[in-house]
């Protein structure tokens, strides 16, 4: 079941910088897709119009369509704010609130009118465990959640994007940061995750790619090259240019 | 066993010459520091003799060549929390709505532009200004609210622009986050850019109110009375102040004694600093406690 379908999505941002080509992809659901390429290709940007959180930046032109559940997102009168609470989001760097680790996952859940303690409470314990980063945590809950190194501030970063229960999860290059155990951590993570989640994934190498890609995309220079599932990418890609970066001839 | 180290020549050289770069530069940060110490400590012996409660809570009595300065103490008082309530929110609103909503624009430089000029107007001209518009056209009368108006008017530049460099300073990345997880960026301002931003709007408002409590020239026309018996009793009363009653009794009255005129100078510098002293805390100890 595909649970976004983009089609014809054509992008461009005011300085011209990273723009997307007539791309169109289909994303299953609950199975991590991969979006990977060298850098400039719009992978980013795609995540981005995933959540419409290109709307805060300067984007001159967007056409096609970017359906979740067939439902068109780019549509003017779409609930920008619902959708967010709908898809969840981890970025590069990891970047708690400057607040306890206890706020940073009830942040979004008091934003979207939960009061209930008994709710905020299962829902710290809930995510964190999701993340595998409870028992690291649990008896911390109420300090200042930069104290946490940089690998458990990421796994946090998760944790947050899943305490609202969203449906899909879009994470840019979420390791880039960290050591190898701590790479190892999210990745198994997100292999459990995949069950009840969509997931995006922009990896930081490809050997990430492909570790964990059910389906992987690559992107150059704003244009979908080819779009396989991952087992036949990495070994027998069909088109020229994915084998040449796959191989390290670039990028 | 002893070991002697002996540095060739050229080496000891250039040590000696760091040593004397090194005192110069620490004279030259003395003499910034000398004359602040000096004024503050001259005053603060000249004017000692003249504290008491009588002076502190006392009204001006002989023509004020005695009595106390109590009338001037809670003029300023009044005009520097009046000055708060205009200045407060009209500034912290102009930074938001400049550091998190207006996109750069010609409108938004010609918004900065007119502050920085805002800021480097005479404070005489503030007064006749406040004069024309608070006093005779809106017929507020010489009373703490044209002065009021007056003193926010000329502190609003200080409080706009440190606002919004402390706003600035909050990094954009926690404004991205947020919007992700749902927020409306009015949330998001509360809620997260506004508390980490808050020392550093605080500071620029103590030091904006401290410089407004300090000024003659825009209360001179505005507010300020030559000697008045009572306390005010509402904003639309004339009052007396520090620092148009210390220029008074320096220049006005005959066979002034000079201790009352120190005495008077020092209230007002205990005023200022002690008001400088809580914005430079509240900064040290936000630095001390931030998370970014």
């Amino acid at each position: 079941m595909n649970k976004i379908q983009i089609e014809h999505l054509s992008l461009t941002y005011s300085d011209g910088k990273e723009s997307l080509k007539d791309v169109s992809l289909d994303i299953p659901a609950n199975a991590i897709s991969v979006l990977f390429g060298p850098a400039g290709g719009g992978k980013s940007t795609l995540l981005r119009t995933i959540n419409r959180l290109n709307d805060l930046a300067d984007v001159v032109s967007i056409s096609g369509r970017v359906l979740l559940d067939g439902e068109d997102i780019l549509d003017a009168k779409t609930d920008v704010i619902a959708l967010r609470r709908r898809i969840g989001m981890v970025f590069a760097r990891p970047v708690v609130l400057p607040m306890t680790i206890r706020q940073n996952l009830t942040y979004s859940l008091e934003l979207a009118g939960e009061r209930r303690m008994s709710r905020l409470e299962e829902a710290t314990v809930r995510s964190l465990e999701q993340a595998a980063l409870w028992d690291e945590v649990k008896d911390r809950l109420d300090e200042p959640a930069v104290a946490l190194s940089g690998g458990q501030q990421q796994r946090l970063c998760l944790a947050r994007s899943l305490a609202l229960e969203p449906e899909v999860i879009l994470l840019d290059e979420p390791t880039s940061g960290l050591d190898p155990i701590s790479t190892g951590k999210v990745e198994s993570t997100l292999q459990k995750l995949k069950e009840q989640y969509t997931i995006i994934l922009v990896p930081h190498s490809i050997q990430q790619a492909a570790r964990i890609a059910d389906h992987a995309a690559f992107f150059l220079q704003g244009e979908l090259i080819e779009y396989a599932p991952g087992k036949t990418i990495f070994t027998t890609p069909s088109d020229q240019r994915t084998q040449d970066y796959i191989e390290g001839r670039f990028g | 066993m002893l070991i002697r180290i002996t540095a060739p020549k050229r080496q000891r050289a250039r040590h000696l010459a760091q040593r004397l770069g090194f005192s110069v530069l620490g004279l030259i940060a003395i003499g910034t520091v000398a004359p602040i110490l000096l004024v503050v400590v001259y005053i603060a012996i000249q004017g000692t003799p003249a504290i008491s409660l009588e002076f502190l809570a006392g009204f001006p009595s002989n023509g004020m060549r005695s009595g106390g300065i109590l009338p001037a103490i809670v003029g300023t008082f009044y005009l520097t929390v009046g000055t708060a309530i205009f200045s407060v929110p009209l500034g912290i609103g102009a930074a938001i709505y400049l550091s998190e909503y207006a996109a750069e624009s010609r409108w938004t430089r010609m918004i900065r532009i007119a502050i920085i000029n805002l800021a480097g107007i005479p404070s005489v001209v503030y007064g006749l200004f406040g004069l024309g518009i608070f006093v005779i056209f809106l017929q507020f009368g010489t009373s703490i609210l044209a002065g009021s108006l007056t003193l926010a008017i000329m502190t609003l530049p200080v409080i706009i622009s440190t606002a919004e460099e402390a706003l600035r300073a909050v990094p954009q990345a926690f404004r991205v986050v947020s919007i992700s997880l749902g927020a409306t960026r009015w949330q998001t301002i509360r809620r997260i850019v506004l508390p980490q931003a808050l020392p550093g709007i605080l500071t620029g408002i103590i030091l904006g109110l401290e410089r407004a409590a300090g000024e003659t020239a825009p209360i001179l026309f505005t507010v300020a009375a030559f000697f008045l018996p009572r306390l005010p009793r509402s904003p639309f009363d004339a009052t007396m102040a520090l620092p148009y009653h210390l220029f008074v009794i320096a220049t006005q009255v005959p066979g002034m004694p000079i201790q009352i005129q120190y005495g008077t100078a020092l209230v007002l510098l205990v005023f200022v600093l002690s008001m400088n002293i809580i914005a430079t805390v509240i900064r040290s100890r936000a630095r001390a406690r931030r998370q970014w």
